[in-house]
């Protein structure tokens, strides 16, 4: 719960407008080493949005995005090269590549070799191709795929497809992990396996920022959580702030519960999942 | 998805005894008439008029017999003939009895309609005919992998109005008085009814067959194969290679369309026998063993052709499938790694082609300099990745459909420009539509490419020395090809292919690396065309057209490489080499002949949409209903792989 002196990504005033909508609204966040940030909010309300505009996907409209006190070019490739990686929504990986494969892709970044060190494949292709597949295969291991390194990754079952999408992202050695929604449909147990991977991730020293609508989730995982409401920043803090804050409340939790207590984790609606896009 | 439960029984009960004995009588006869006269006359080409001393289309007849004996005792289990068939299928049995029969059906066919009528036939004919029918009844008879149930698929009723109509608007057509203008087009279109009610009658009939005989796509489980010193296995992959050739060899050179016809046949049904049976697998687990060994061996072999040609009729058709074949590797770069659709590639083969010839020293060239070889090439190739990089880096920033267009664009731009820059429409350059002509023959380090050379006592002449040439251009492609492909840089090609925005977010630079993979594929067009420019003499504009009846172009290029089997290297080699040959054998067929290979072509992507050698990517994703049997004997491999 400690947070360290130096944010590592600071996000500054980033609004996004599309026309006359404006789908987020000058919001500024910090997620400093180590640290794991929730980012919450109903549907529509603008997170993947604002994931979007971090990692270059949209240029946005007004603010700026610091990583590690530069400011991040409005290009996915550059902002990955960086150091921050993610995960998609609705699960983004090649379908058509086995899973070691896809995980090789995302060391794209930390590799240089070019197309006439693939021709020669002098002994340095070699040295550089053999700690690619290593490290590959250690991300393989630490998130339980090694056994099917050599299946196509459409052939994975839905919560191994989650798993090795966050097994590719991590392949780009990031410091900084963005995940969208990593439990979007899956059970209760798969949830909890969920939770310990990301706890095993923050402990290799990744700072996490993630998107997630099972508050449980988010709540046993989050040093803060923040929360958007169409486009704006309504409220950051730690679990009670967020789950004391009337406008949360109504919001997005719904009206309160009955009962004067605030409502705790287990009354909360386990697994809403949501489909935009 | 669907039913997959499969079960093995004949499709016309026989005791599996009297069905055995049957198969092997049927392709014994079959084997038999080989060395019998099939027609009274010489008039049909090749001559099958002997007794005893087999030719042309009776070769093939006892290829096809001894096949079906051979693949039958196997699956029996005769000591000393199961390694020709691992699984023990039946269903090869069956594919090579099929193919048999078309070889004979095609035969008695093809006399009759030449000779005018049966009545041409000799007994050897017959007993081709009533073998191949009895062989495929016998193998029909033998206990087959079948699928328990497969529902009859009726196609949409409206479909079969064309049925009555098409005879009709037939007869009408041709009640018109021939004089009149509306005469060709009223039959023209009449004939274009009467193929369609064709396809849907022939496509229902294959439902109809499909749903009696149940013979889906069921894959027989591999035993795994016997131990074998090193050496025989190396031995083994020589043999095959040196049959490849073999077979090959006799594809280019058959002399006649009739006999090539015969020899498409075999091979579209012997191949799949053989894959069957399960010796494919084998061979594949071989070549997969003994990588170096293999890619010798088919260098080899391939340089080996000039030297079993007498003449240089069939190396100049080879020479012209190597072109061919290594322009559709270099694209099959750009479309089947990187996924970027070229409808103009051949464009580069022409801007190499072009650049050698300006710099050749022929007469014609307004340049008036001689580049040695190695310049030439060096040039034809530098210049076309030039137009690579200057077409690509505009374009390559948009996505999807935006490509093609453009490239098709500069397709045609390319071939008009080299027919303005003429000297009246344009500055003089490319002599218009008369292209540069005698372009001199090269000369590497003394050795005159033009000239015959007699090597191992055999005369190579000008297009078997072109052909060697022509193959070290094949082969550093093919190495490209390969070592990039599976590399960092192909792989982020395959990303890029399957999802375009998750591969940026993976850190790849999307326009950087679909700009090299252009560039890299225009590289390799423009050095195969330094070297078409000096085999053929002469480059013109429109050798280098988007479509046209004969290959190299852009629409063939493209169906070279879907129909080979995109992403793989053997693919595009085996599509060009099949759609260089079909066209060139078929000319016989006249003007049927852009019918005859559109259908063939529409029949290969309906039975093969994954390509001739599919990526095993690919051949997953076109046949997942075929996954639920697969997976079932999936576990077992995998466990023993995880200890």
């Amino acid at each position: 719960m400690t947070t360290t002196a130096a944010p590592l990504l600071e996000v500054t005033g980033v609004t996004m407008r599309f026309g006359g909508l404006t789908a987020v609204n000058d919001v500024s966040l910090t997620v400093g080493e180590g640290e794991i940030i929730g980012l919450i909010g109903p549907n529509g309300a603008g997170k993947t949005t604002f994931f979007n505009c971090l990692t270059g996907l949209y240029v946005p409209t007004e603010g700026a995005v610091r990583y590690r006190d530069t400011l991040l070019p409005p290009k996915p490739h550059l902002v990955t090269q960086a150091g921050i990686a993610r995960t998609f929504q609705n699960i983004r990986l090649f379908a058509n590549m086995t899973v070691l494969e896809n995980v090789l892709v995302g060391r794209h970044t930390r590799t240089r070799e070019g197309i006439f060190s693939a021709i020669l494949r002098g002994p340095g292709y070699h040295r550089a191709e053999a700690e690619s597949r290593e490290k590959a295969m250690e991300l393989l291991q630490f998130t339980g795929l090694a056994e099917k390194a050599d299946h196509l990754a459409r052939n994975l079952p839905y919560g191994e497809q989650r798993k090795l999408e966050i097994a590719r992202a991590l392949a780009s050695e990031p410091g900084l992990l963005l995940l969208d929604e990593p439990t979007a449909g899956m059970n209760p147990q798969e949830t909890r396996a969920a939770e310990e991977l990301v706890f095993a991730i923050r402990d290799k020293g990744v700072s996490i920022l993630v998107i997630e609508h099972d508050m449980r989730f988010i709540f046993n995982l989050c040093d803060r959580t923040a929360v958007l409401v169409q486009g704006q920043k309504i409220v950051e803090g730690d679990r009670e702030t967020v789950q004391n804050d009337e406008r949360v409340i109504t919001a997005y939790l719904g009206a309160p519960l009955e009962g004067t207590t605030p409502a705790v984790p287990e009354s909360v609606p386990e697994n809403v999942t949501e489909t935009d896009q | 998805m669907t039913t997959t439960h499969t079960e093995t029984t004949p499709v016309i009960p026989l005791p599996a005894r009297a069905a055995a004995a049957v198969t092997a009588l049927g392709a014994l006869a079959t084997a038999a008439s080989a060395a019998m006269s099939w027609t009274w006359t010489s008039d049909f080409p090749g001559d099958l008029t002997y007794y005893g001393s087999p030719a042309g289309l009776q070769w093939l007849a006892l290829a096809a017999g001894l096949l079906t004996l051979v693949l039958l005792l196997a699956a029996q289990g005769v000591p000393g003939l199961r390694w020709a068939a691992p699984t023990r299928s039946n269903n090869a049995v069956l594919l090579a009895a099929t193919g048999a029969l078309a070889v004979a059906v095609y035969s008695v066919a093809a006399v009759s309609v030449e000779l005018g009528g049966l009545a041409n036939l000799e007994p050897g004919g017959w007993v081709l005919t009533a073998g191949g029918l009895i062989a495929v009844l016998g193998a029909l008879g033998l206990p087959l992998d079948r699928r328990t149930a497969v529902p009859l698929r009726i196609l949409d009723k409206r479909l079969f109005v064309l049925v009555p109509v098409a005879p009709a608007a037939w007869f009408g057509a041709h009640a018109v008085p021939t004089d009149k203008p509306v005469a060709p087009v009223l039959t023209a279109l009449a004939g274009g009814l009467a193929i369609a009610a064709g396809a849907v009658l022939l496509l229902q009939l294959g439902h109809l067959a499909n749903s009696a005989l149940r013979l889906g796509r069921i894959d027989r489980p591999l035993p795994p194969p016997r131990a074998l010193p090193s050496w025989a296995e190396v031995l083994l992959i020589v043999l095959a290679f040196g049959l490849g050739l073999f077979a090959i060899t006799f594809g280019i050179d058959t002399e006649y369309g009739e006999l090539f016809t015969g020899y498409l046949l075999l091979v579209a049904l012997a191949v799949p026998a053989l894959a069957k049976a399960g010796l494919l697998a084998r061979l594949r687990a071989l070549t997969v063993k003994h990588r170096p060994v293999t890619t010798g061996a088919a260098f080899a072999a391939a340089a080996s052709f000039p030297f079993t040609q007498t003449s240089d009729q069939y190396t100049s058709v080879a020479t012209n499938i190597l072109i061919f074949a290594t322009v559709a590797l270099g694209l099959n770069i750009v479309v089947g790694l990187a996924g970027l659709l070229d409808l103009g590639y051949v464009a580069f083969l022409g801007v190499g082609a072009y650049a050698a010839a300006l710099v050749s020293g022929s007469p014609a060239s307004p340049i008036h300099v001689q580049f040695p070889f190695w310049a030439a090439m060096l040039t034809g190739a530098v210049v076309s990745m030039v137009f690579g990089v200057l077409i690509g880096a505009p374009t390559l920033r948009l996505r999807g459909d935006y490509l093609a267009i453009v490239t098709l664009g500069f397709g045609e731009i390319f071939r008009i420009t080299m027919l303005n820059l003429n000297g009246t429409t344009g500055p003089k350059v490319t002599n218009g539509s008369n292209g540069i002509p005698r372009i001199p023959d090269l000369k590497i380090l003394g050795f005159d490419l033009g000239k015959p050379h007699t090597v191992l006592g055999v005369e190579l002449g000008r297009f078997s020395n072109y052909y060697l040439l022509m193959l070290l251009v094949t082969a550093l492609v093919v190495l490209v090809f390969a070592r990039v492909g599976n590399s960092r840089i192909g792989r982020a090609w395959v990303a890029i292919r399957e999802d375009e925005t998750a591969a940026e977010a993976m850190g790849i630079n999307g326009f950087r690396l679909k700009l090299l993979a252009f560039a890299l594929g225009a590289l390799l067009a423009g050095l195969a065309g330094t070297v078409q420019a000096h085999v053929s003499y002469t480059v013109t504009p429109d050798q280098y057209t988007f479509a046209e009846a004969l290959p190299p172009n852009s629409a063939f290029l493209l169906a070279a490489v879907i129909l080979g089997g995109m992403g793989t290297i053997s693919g595009p080699l085996a599509g060009a080499t099949l759609l260089f040959l079909i066209p060139k054998k078929l000319e016989f067929l006249a003007d049927y002949q852009l019918l005859a290979f559109g259908a063939a072509l529409i029949v290969l992507m309906r039975v093969r949409p994954e390509g001739l050698i599919p990526n095993r990517r690919r051949q997953l994703e076109f046949h997942e209903a075929a996954l639920p049997a697969q997976a079932t004997g999936e576990p077992t491999a995998l466990t023993k792989a995880g200890a």
